[in-house]
């Protein structure tokens, strides 16, 4: 399907992530933005947990070794076929011999690259996704080099391109606004350290990759020594250890962890964390848990609308 | 040991049962009791139950298991589950290769607490170690404590790398690398098992609620194990112990 010309700075096959393993310490690992995947899928007609290849601030060069449908989402890496721009949030055909490169990020973080039938590799522990740190997963369990050939399955070409409606398509904005439930260790902080938390804006530091976002900013008072007896930490767990400083948890984060947990980002403002680059800044907003779940909710009815309301539109000539 | 289980906010798709805030196997068999149940019971909406310590992470989908629901299934699930007898444990017995370039902080182990290596050996192989949890990093299982005598502080300049199944000592701790990483324990000896294997299932030979007894092999022993293992055909020695 593709032969990678260049590799981009990371670029991983992910899926929604791989579950039922974190008792044996496994992270779920899986796309960053899982909106973005998920709809980079609809496009293409595949199921929502379909491979795609995630691509990180700047993306890779890949050159078709047959005919494939491809779908692009998440942060614009501005994508060109041959030289030409092409949209983003859109499927396009593309044939044997097409150059498809992406360059730097205009705006977000991460990028999606899917196929129609999705990227093909081997399952480990149920899941497409690679864990790089465990060397597991994915296209051979590591981020892909040149020369590598990602493989897909035949599809016809479309006709037509499908794009998604410019009012669903997220813009990714510095500083962003990242909802939290507080808990479960709020107690380890005193009622001004939680203050600072929810009234500052942290900056995203250069240490933040696929295990956390390491922040700088208002440093949060403690109330008592930051340790505690190790306990399950998960994506989104905001973890703030002894230099004061908050860590979001990502999908490659440990399963357990023995720093306090102040609060959690809801599951649907990930993917805006993950759109952040070093540089990008954000704040925290403290709702309560009825309307994290009136969120949830949310989310998935619109991307049901979304995936009623895909356009189509005739292909250039 | 708290009077009553606390229900813990971890977001909108995860909630923590925490029974107590210490290491303690009569808090842990707490935990067990509820892990157990639900893993037969398997409630619709429950992804995953993580156990830790002194709680239990329940993974679910607020839309098909709303909170209200799911901490009701879970209380009766801890009243019913708190009768249970706990079914036998398996003891896995870990063999190790202890000193020399396996373990080569076992000396300074044995200065620092005024015996032999022969003595440390002997300490750290005498008793079942309760596997509390599996995290950190895949496979990484976290020991009971090791009788005081043989305690070290961890080195004051981590290793770059520890070789996968080094077996070390941080403070009243005792631990097994599951790969190579870098690390600041003790090393004391290696094992040739592998900890952690993706392709099996589960990937983790050891899990919460295992005893794990470390038996001093020798070098000849330790290479031919690592090639059997190596080779897929090394069967750890597992029995069914009981244990309360």
């Amino acid at each position: 399907m593709f032969q990678v010309v260049t590799p981009g700075i990371l670029t991983t096959v992910q899926d929604l992530g791989r579950f039922g393993y974190q008792r044996y310490g496994v992270p779920v690992a899986g796309v960053m933005d899982s909106f973005a995947a998920k709809v980079a899928n609809i496009l293409a007609g595949n199921a929502d947990n379909s491979a795609c290849l995630e691509m990180t601030i700047k993306g890779p060069t890949l050159k078709a070794i047959n005919q494939c449908n491809i779908a692009i989402t998440g942060a614009d890496l501005s994508p060109t076929v041959n030289g030409e721009r092409i949209d983003t949030w859109a499927t396009r055909p593309v044939k044997r011999g097409d150059v498809l490169s992406f360059s730097s990020a205009q705006s977000g973080c991460r990028g999606y690259l899917t196929v129609s039938g999705g990227i093909q590799v081997p399952s480990v522990l149920g899941s497409a996704s690679t864990y790089v740190r465990g060397g597991f997963g994915g296209y051979k369990g590591r981020a892909v080099r040149k020369g590598d050939v990602l493989r897909g399955t035949f599809s016809e070409p479309m006709r037509r391109i499908r794009c998604v409606p410019s009012e669903y398509i997220p813009s990714y904005t510095s500083p962003a606004t990242i909802r939290v439930v507080l808990g479960p260790q709020e107690d380890f902080f005193t009622e001004n350290g939680i203050k600072t938390f929810l009234n500052s804006t942290y900056e995203v530091t250069p240490d933040s990759d696929r295990m956390g976002y390491r922040l700088s900013g208002q440093p949060i008072e403690h109330s008592k020594e930051p340790e505690i007896v190790s306990d399950g930490a998960t994506v989104g767990s905001i973890q703030v250890p002894g230099d004061r400083m908050p860590i979001v948890l990502m999908k490659d984060a440990g399963t357990t962890g023995g720093y306090p947990k102040i609060a959690h980002v809801i599951s649907s403002d990930l993917d805006q964390v993950a759109q952040l680059t070093p540089g990008d800044s954000l704040r925290f907003k403290q709702i309560e848990i009825r309307e994290a779940y009136e969120i949830v909710d949310q989310v998935m009815k619109q991307l049901d609308r979304l995936k009623r309301n895909i356009k189509e539109a005739d292909l250039a000539p | 040991m708290y009077a009553g289980p606390r229900f813990l906010l971890a977001g909108d798709s995860a909630l923590v049962v925490e029974f107590g805030d210490k290491v303690s196997p009569d808090i842990y068999v707490k935990v067990r009791k509820l892990f157990l149940y639900l893993e037969k019971l398997t409630p619709k909406g429950i992804k995953e139950a993580v156990p830790t310590y002194r709680s239990l992470m329940i993974h679910y989908n607020p839309l098909e298991l709303p909170l209200q629901t799911l901490r009701s299934k879970l209380e009766k699930a801890i009243l019913e589950s708190a009768n249970m007898p706990l079914p036998r444990s398996r003891r896995i017995t870990v063999p190790v290769k202890y000193g020399g370039e396996y373990g080569p902080d076992l000396k300074d182990v044995a200065a620092h607490n005024k015996i032999t290596p022969e003595d440390v050996i002997r300490i750290h192989s005498s008793i079942d170690y309760l596997v509390y949890m599996i995290g950190f990093t895949p496979g990484f299982p976290y020991l009971g404590e090791p009788p005081r005598s043989i305690a070290c502080p961890r080195l004051t300049t981590p290793r770059v790398k520890v070789p996968a199944g080094s077996v070390g000592i941080a403070g009243t701790l005792t631990g097994i690398y599951p790969r190579e990483s870098p690390g600041g324990w003790r090393l004391i000896g290696r094992t040739p098992l592998k900890l952690f294997n993706e392709r099996s299932n589960p990937p983790s030979l050891l899990q919460a609620g295992d005893y794990i007894q470390f038996l001093s092999i020798t070098e000849t022993d330790y290479e031919r194990i690592l090639k059997e293992t190596q080779a897929g055909d090394y069967q750890p020695e597992i029995q069914q112990i009981e244990k309360q």
